[in-house]
């Protein structure tokens, strides 16, 4: 059932990318779809009445969900965030030179300085 | 039309993910642990035969952290931590780069009770950060979300003074725990062969000494993303001191 | 009545969050891509990123929990609205 609900946000992200013409708000939408693919991830490796994988007094004897997917999850956030950055710095350059970050406006301004 | 093509583009895409992929995954909740490679993570025996771990009473195991994911993070998997921080490394670079072209500065109100609260508040925060790190092979958290932790608590500080600026100390102790990262790498590789092997002795399971490099390595890795990412919000907020 | 009855009891937690806050989710993601002004988008994306928590919280995965609580709702947030401020600055000029 959690399947539904990443594919459906996956397709959200999607239709935000096309149909919107802010930059900004394509960003937005990039982001959306990077949440709905964590959570994709980590979903594959539950375990119905095994417990988080820490060694600990409740669980002293391995009973535990798959801690490799969360693992590769751990990488990929902070990963995403580091583009996000990147992203919002080029978008702020765009703005200095094409006067505007409206996909619109910035194809015929390049027209015109060509 | 831009949006008649948008969901005719998604519908598309739903089809095919719904329609094709979702058959061939398992079942949700239901798989099977003994054919799965994390078997051998979970059981610490990757080179060794098969003997349960147990909490407290294992001993001098070929890996100690009490929390598995930390262990196939910093001990099994440690390349592709490296590799992180570099990406990490390139981001904030390029932000540095391109953040210098005008010194603009961002300016914001000043509110006295942010300013007052934000004494008590911030020794608090850093605590919080550290105490995240420093067990991050006991309980769950680690090195990066305690050197979030620490650069947001320097976010607080920047709104609520306005003329707060983070100095060259940053700069300074991000490059000397960058660089730590890749000497104990090295150091591994000169006293037992291969790139990044654990040298310190692996405890019991669950004490605070225990598991070898990971504790160190853990520590770099905080004081590296605190630095980086706090030199990240300062550049974006007002420029190069050119 | 007794069906729809013996569907509600039968549920388990998972069930329940799935449901409503996978329904939450998805009402808050429409209403960011949507949005007329961009900073309502910015805070309909951090409430996205702090329901995602509740399900990883459930789903037993607590390091991927607290690193997207403290990276997801604190600095995404602040870097883009850094970068909103900016872009609005230079546009009054």
């Amino acid at each position: 059932m959690i399947y539904y609900i990443s594919f459906i946000l996956i397709g959200i992200g999607l239709y935000g990318i096309v149909s919107q013409k802010n930059l900004l708000k394509q960003l937005v939408a990039l982001t959306i779809i990077d949440t709905a693919v964590n959570i994709f991830i980590v979903s594959l490796g539950y375990l119905q009445g095994a417990e988080a994988p820490i060694y600990s007094v409740i669980t002293p004897v391995a009973n535990f969900v798959d801690p490799l997917p969360q693992a590769l999850v751990l990488t990929a956030i902070v990963i995403g965030v580091g583009t996000l950055a990147m992203a919002s710095m080029l978008l702020i350059h765009i703005h200095e030179k094409y006067g505007s970050v409206d996909v619109d406006e910035i194809c015929s301004a390049k027209e015109v300085i060509e | 039309m831009r949006r008649i093509w948008a969901i005719l583009v998604s519908a598309v895409f739903l089809y095919f993910l719904i329609g094709t992929y979702y058959p061939t995954l398992p079942e949700f909740g239901n798989i099977d642990m003994f054919r799965r490679v994390s078997f051998n993570y979970i059981s610490k025996s990757t080179t060794k035969e098969y003997q349960p771990v147990e909490f407290k009473k294992s001993n001098g195991l070929e890996e100690g952290s009490a929390n598995v994911v930390t262990s196939i993070v910093v001990n099994y998997r440690s390349f592709d931590t490296l590799g992180e921080v570099t990406v990490l490394f390139t981001a904030a670079l390029g932000v540095g780069i391109l953040a210098g072209f005008r010194k603009r500065r961002i300016e914001f109100e000043e509110h006295r009770v942010l300013s007052i609260a934000i004494g008590i508040v911030f020794p608090i925060v850093l605590l919080f950060g550290a105490y995240v790190f420093i067990h991050g092979h006991l309980t769950p958290g680690g090195g990066f979300p305690g050197g979030t932790v620490i650069s947001l608590g320097v976010l607080l500080l920047m709104l609520a003074k306005n003329e707060f600026g983070v100095t060259d100390v940053a700069k300074h102790t991000e490059q000397v725990a960058g660089s730590g990262y890749v000497l104990v790498g090295l150091i591994g590789m000169a006293m037992a062969g291969t790139f990044l092997t654990n040298i310190l002795p692996t405890g019991t399971v669950g004490e605070l000494f225990s598991a070898g490099v990971v504790p160190i390595v853990y520590t770099l890795i905080a004081f590296k993303v605190g630095a980086e990412l706090s030199n990240l919000i300062s550049e974006m907020r007002e420029g190069d001191k050119a | 009545m007794n069906n729809v009855f013996d569907f509600f009891r039968n549920l388990e937690l998972l069930d329940w969050l799935t449901y409503i806050v996978g329904g939450l989710l998805i009402i808050f993601s429409l209403f960011a891509v949507e949005a007329k002004k961009l900073f309502d988008a910015i805070l309909a994306l951090s409430a996205v990123s702090l329901l995602s928590v509740l399900f990883f919280i459930v789903l037993k995965a607590p390091d991927v929990a607290i690193t997207e609580a403290a990276v997801g709702s604190g600095l995404a947030s602040a870097v883009m609205i850094f970068a909103l401020f900016r872009i609005k600055a230079g546009e009054k000029k």
